[in-house]
């Protein structure tokens, strides 16, 4: 047999405290699509970004056509063949296509041979692959498949014949993913070594040639794809772990709360992240959004909140509209009695400078509780912020300690604490144990439950399936924008992982 | 009464007025198309001012002033760069420091050096940039029009005005035929795109604001050598910041770079041309009208009311390697 | 990677780093002054000896420092909300015309104590209107604020060239300035209190705006740390996004933001125009708006760092002018070099001494525990 293309012997890598690697072993055969499928935070793209030369290695061996290599930079890794397409386009946005492909590989100190040169090449190249783009354009003004088709000639004008792609279909079309399956296949026909990093399984499935799974920073299995199924691999992906159980009884849901209609949502891409959802979510429940990273989950939540405008659709709070296609504004919603923990605490949600006592009042800073007049009430601020510190346990227990002296736990405790105590009709959180210590979950969850059984509307987005499963009474799976299934909280992992992929539903349907 | 001489004397003047403002604005876009602000071009110019007044006054030859004064600007763009590029300070600041520490440094040298409160002595002749005559000029100078605007319009200027012209050209050249320059503007638009491609960051952009130091020194020798006979303290009185709003106004590109500077100097040299003297249709403008107006045109072309000037994207904002 | 940044003890974030940051800023001033050939240990004992040494000195200190709390406060105030002001200079400048619409009014009708709160208002609000345009260009069009405050720093001086030559200037006068100001124009001098601790000065002009300067320094703090206003400054300052997760709006904190800024800058020209030269006159700023910068830089943005920071600055300036005196070889302007000295290794090069000051802190025994905010987990 020749030599593998790729090696990887015993990869340890760890930020920090976190182990986004270990002990990773991984062989990848010459001229073959090879996917690499895993949940968020697998530690599949640290892998790559180490195969690549963006990240060195702790410890371990990288082996490039059976030889040992010491990628230091990306220019090691591109010296050796490798090419990389990143998730997010390494493209100057006002630069002609031509422009991009030769950055870096110029050839000389002037242009005008270069370009010369490329085009020919580039010519060359869209015959043998079917990667057809206008050389002159400018990239900002082409489409994202086209962009993603101009990362994927610039390694190859390098001469890269092993290809990492990172998550290449989330940006793309259904119709787009294929188009670009099918050049993938004409490049492992012409020899190349294709590397898939993705969470997709009907990707998996319907290109690959051999599939590892990472879990965890681990590569748990790898498998021949034609000697695999879906299930195998989404048992492989998440795991059998073990499982998050929280108390509750069965919720008793009353009049309807929160109701979105028709919502849809373009980012600033231009691109739709919210395709047409409808949902309600009602007092004493919990609502669900399971989903892969990146399907439009974080644009709902942001909408709803006021932070992002949606292009076309309803929202209605208590029944009456929230203007969420024009006016809509945070400190509004939340006179309305809507609370909002959002899935960036260090951004959005805190002020990591602040002192915790002036986090507590974020959002809330400006009721007559916490104010004399034009002045803030330091006194009452403080002893508002004991209360939250004593009832939430949330440690050290000093209001005047600056935020970012606290550990991910208390930091989201303190978001909790602010937002559920204002006794809100409807709470929405985003990824509320992203980063959270165990025993901090646990009681998380516990204060959820409590909501819920206070009553109140919850809307829960996480992509930890566990938690969703633990906590929602009902549970919304989004898919590339829209909602692909709705299932009772009893749903098994499995089917919600299917639904996560993709593969079944209206979009497998396709 | 003949218009075509006073014509000619105010374009003559915009000529010279034109030239310090166009050498630190090209100066500029090298630094800020790399990605580096740089509101510092007017403590470089002033420092290359003094530098070339010393050395011209001290070893007689302009050439070796206009030599120490870009050794003197490009070492103020390193401490820029040291501060923005090497520690990612800001860059707004780092600036406003360097204009400061020029500002002081040449009146407190040159009072220490020459004793002639903060002025570099007198230089003449080989001292000097003098002007030079285009062949043929005298020739020429009495065929009607086009006679006279060779001879006393593009003739008779120093060296320093004619190579400030070339350098339009080739910057436009370096920055859009040369490797360097395509690397440089895809620095300053997208550096993690320059960083991914293997191409090193840091070092790009110390190139870029050498280039700068460069051209914002001869910016510097020019007024000190060929404008004026020696450094006067303040002499750039505002010039860099002029430099940087024809900049926004060239909307970072060379050859409208050049045309600002030269509408910038027209104005100035109409402003002391008319002063007093009432136009027509709108009677006697002020002349401070006239020197506040490239700031207030681009002012109103930064509020995006006449056509919208897009910085490099990646201005201002130091390289962090992350993804 | 960068190293985040370890915790490091308060004292040393807040008074350690920055005094390390000055002594180096005045260590490479030393050795400009070496390089022109004087002792920089006797330069700088000339200068103590200026700034402190008589009554009159002490003086003159105080009322440079007056200028510079003022446009110290403007530049800080400006920094808490995110923003950086650089034209405090054209501010001031416009305040002075705020003073004399007021003065030149009223100095023969009213005594100074009526006519002093409506110039303090007058030149507020004159300061607090040149900072609007810009803010709103920026607010509302997103125009980069530096370049446009750089920008209305020339206009400002360009209107008040034309102000003074064509329009305020007395006929039959040469200098471009207004007439002198009447009694009812003139503040009085705050000088007795220096002579209570029995020094006796001649004539100075420290003046009763320094009262006022600290009054402002005290309000600012107010505003910042006490007021609902300036937590909502502070939060557009350290995170626009959190801001607007708040529901802060954006558009309007930076408005409001860059008119406070631009009132504190115009009350500056109080302190020379009513307090010293008793006319406006061209260039009465001098430079006070960028030392600002120097002074909000070192000061650390707080009240109490700006007021001592806006004396070393008085030091500077009267001390400089002392030394002027004694070393032919070195003027004012060698403060101009310490102030730019200072912005930079106070501001852009803040962090340079940090690595090794933290490496220093770790060898003392202490493992560093890593920072608090511990990486998620997203790879």
């Amino acid at each position: 047999m020749a030599d593998a293309a790729i090696e990887l012997i015993g990869i340890n890598k760890s930020f920090g405290p976190v182990r986004a690697n270990r002990d990773i072993h991984l062989e990848v055969a010459p001229g073959t699509i090879h996917g690499i499928i895993g949940e968020n935070g697998a530690g599949k793209s640290t892998l790559m970004s180490i195969l690549y030369g963006f990240y060195q290695a702790d410890s371990g061996d990288i082996l490039v056509r059976g030889k040992p290599v010491s990628i230091q930079t990306p220019n090691d890794a591109i010296a050796t063949g490798i090419g990389m397409v990143h998730q997010h386009f390494m493209l100057v946005a006002n630069f002609t296509v031509l422009e991009n492909i030769i950055l870096g590989a110029e050839g000389s100190a002037l242009l005008t041979s270069s370009i010369g040169r490329a085009r020919a090449e580039l010519r060359r190249l869209e015959q043998d692959y079917g990667l057809e783009v206008d050389p002159d354009a400018v990239v900002e003004e082409l489409p994202v498949g086209l962009q993603q088709r101009v990362e994927i000639l610039k390694a190859l004008y390098r001469g890269a014949d092993i290809l990492i792609l990172d998550e290449p279909t989330g940006v793309l079309t259904p119709p787009e993913a294929d188009h670009l399956f099918r050049i993938l296949a004409r490049l492992k026909d012409e020899g190349k070594t294709v590397i898939l990093i993705t969470h997709k399984l009907r990707e998996i499935m319907a290109i690959t040639d051999n599939v590892s799974v990472m879990r965890a920073g681990t590569m748990v299995a790898t498998r021949k794809t034609s000697d695999t199924t879906v299930e195998e691999l989404a048992e492989l992906m998440v795991g059998r772990r073990v499982l998050l159980r929280v108390e509750k009884d069965a919720a008793n849901p009353a009049a309807s709360k929160l109701s979105v209609e028709n919502l849809t949502v373009r980012d600033g891409r231009g691109v739709d992240m919210v395709k047409d959802v409808s949902f309600e979510v009602r007092a004493g429940e919990i609502v669900g959004i399971a989903g892969v990273a990146g399907n439009g989950q974080s644009e709902l939540m942001e909408t709803i909140a006021g932070l992002r405008r949606a292009v076309s659709g309803t929202v209605l709070l208590d029944n009456k509209p929230i203007d969420v296609t024009g006016t809509a504004d945070p400190g509004e919603l939340r006179d309305r009695g809507l609370a909002h923990v959002p899935e960036d605490r260090h951004h959005v949600g805190l002020v990591l400078a602040y002192e915790e006592q002036e986090n507590a009042i974020l959002g809330y800073h400006d009721q007559a509780q916490y104010l004399k007049g034009p002045f803030l009430d330091h006194a009452a601020i403080r002893r508002d912020a004991e209360e939250k510190i004593a009832k939430y346990d949330i440690r050290p227990g000093n209001p005047r300690l600056k935020t970012a002296n606290f550990s991910g736990g208390n930091q989201q405790k303190i978001v909790l604490a602010r937002e559920m105590e204002q006794d809100p009709g409807v709470l929405l959180v985003g990824q509320p144990t992203r980063g959270v210590d165990v025993g901090a979950i646990e009681f998380i969850h516990k204060r959820l439950i409590a909501m819920r059984d206070a009553g109140k509307a919850v809307l829960l987005v996480s992509v930890e399936l566990d938690e969703i499963r633990a906590l929602s009474d009902r549970i919304l799976v989004m898919f590339d924008g829209r909602i692909v299934g709705e299932r009772d909280g009893s749903a098994s992992e499995g089917e919600l992982g299917l639904l996560m992929a993709g593969v079944e539903g209206p979009e497998a349907a396709e | 009464m003949d218009f075509l001489p006073t014509i000619i004397t105010v374009l003559d003047s915009t000529i010279r007025l034109s030239i310090p403002l166009l050498l630190a604005c090209l100066a500029g876009l090298y630094s800020e198309r790399s990605g580096i602000f740089d509101i510092g071009l007017e403590g470089k110019m002033l420092a290359g001012a003094f530098a070339a007044g010393s050395a011209a006054f001290v070893f007689g030859s302009a050439w070796i002033g206009l030599g120490m004064a870009i050794l003197v600007a490009v070492a103020l763009a390193l401490v820029h760069g040291f501060a923005s590029i090497t520690h990612r300070g800001n860059q707004i600041v780092s600036g406003v420091a360097i204009n400061f520490i020029a500002a002081g440094a040449t009146i407190i040298l040159g009072q220490a050096w020459f004793a002639q409160g903060g002025r570099t002595p007198q230089v003449s002749g080989p001292g000097r940039f003098n002007a030079v005559e285009l062949p043929g000029a005298a020739a020429l100078r009495d065929v009607p029009v086009l006679g006279t605007i060779y001879a006393d319009l593009l003739s008779g200027h120093t060296i320093l005005v004619y190579l400030a012209f070339l350098t339009v050209p080739v910057t436009w050249w370096v920055l859009y035929r040369t490797r360097f320059g395509l690397r440089l503007r895809a620095v300053g638009e997208n550096p993690a795109a320059v960083d991914t491609a293997g191409i090193s960051v840091p070092w790009l952009r110390y190139r870029a604001v050498i280039c700068t130091g460069i051209l914002s020194g001869a910016a510097g020798a020019y007024l000190a050598l060929a404008m004026n006979a020696g450094f006067v303290k303040d002499m750039t009185a505002g010039r860099g910041y002029i430099a940087l709003a024809a900049l926004i106004f060239a909307k970072w590109r060379p050859v409208p770079a050049m045309f600002a500077c030269l509408l910038f100097g027209f104005l100035d040299a109409l402003s002391i041309r008319l002063q007093g003297t009432p136009l027509p249709l709108v009677g006697r403008v002020p002349v401070q009208f006239m020197q506040a107006l490239p700031y207030i045109l681009t002012v109103i072309l930064l509020a995006g009311f006449i056509g919208k000037a897009i910085p490099p994207r990646a201005g201002g904002v130091p390289y962090v390697k992350e993804r | 990677m960068s190293v985040p940044y370890a915790k490091l003890p308060r004292w040393v974030d807040y008074g350690l780093i920055p005094l390390i940051n000055l002594v180096v800023a005045f260590a490479v001033a030393g050795l400009v002054v070496l390089l022109v050939g004087e002792n920089p240990l006797s330069a700088a004992a000339i200068m103590i000896e200026g700034a402190f040494g008589r009554g009159q000195n002490i003086a003159y200190t105080l009322y440079y420092a007056t200028s510079f709390i003022f446009t110290g406060l403007a530049v800080a105030v400006a920094f808490h909300g995110g923003l950086f002001n650089i034209g405090g200079e054209g501010q001031a400048y416009i305040g002075g015309l705020g003073v004399v619409l007021v003065v030149l009014n009223l100095d023969a009708v009213f005594p100074w104590y009526v006519n002093f709160p409506l110039a303090v208002v007058g030149a507020g609000l004159a300061g607090a209107l040149w900072a609007l345009i810009p803010a709103y260009l920026q607010a509302k069009r997103g125009s980069h604020i530096v370049i446009t405050t750089i920008m209305f720093n020339f206009i400002a001086a360009s209107l008040m060239v034309y102000l003074l030559v064509d329009v305020l200037k007395p006929l039959g006068q040469m200098a471009p300035q207004t007439r002198a100001f009447a009694e009812g124009g003139q503040l009085p001098k705050l000088n007795w209190i220096i002579e209570l601790f029995g020094a006796r000065i001649r004539s100075a002009p420290f003046n009763i705006s320094f009262l006022l300067a600290l009054a402002a320094a005290f309000g600012v703090w107010v505003l910042i740390w006490r007021t609902k206003l300036g937590y909502e400054i502070r939060t557009q300052g350290f995170s626009p996004k959190a801001a607007r997760y708040a529901g802060i709006g954006e558009a309007r904190i930076i408005i409001i933001t860059m008119m406070i800024s631009g009132a504190l800058a115009g009350m500056m020209a109080l302190n020379p125009v009513m307090g010293d030269q008793n006319r406006l006159q061209l260039d009465f700023v001098t430079g006070a708006g960028f030392v600002g910068i120097a002074v909000a830089l070192m000061g650390r943005s707080h009240p109490a760092g700006i007021v001592p920071a806006a004396i070393l600055f008085g030091v500077l300036y009267q001390g400089g002018a002392e030394i002027a005196f004694e070393m032919p070889a070195i003027s004012r302007d060698m403060i101009v070099i310490i102030q730019g000295l200072v912005i930079l290794f106070a501001g852009a090069l803040e962090h340079m001494f940090r690595p090794p000051i933290q490496a220093f802190f770790a060898s003392l025994g202490n493992p560093a525990r890593s920072n608090g905010a511990a990486r998620e987990g997203q790879a």
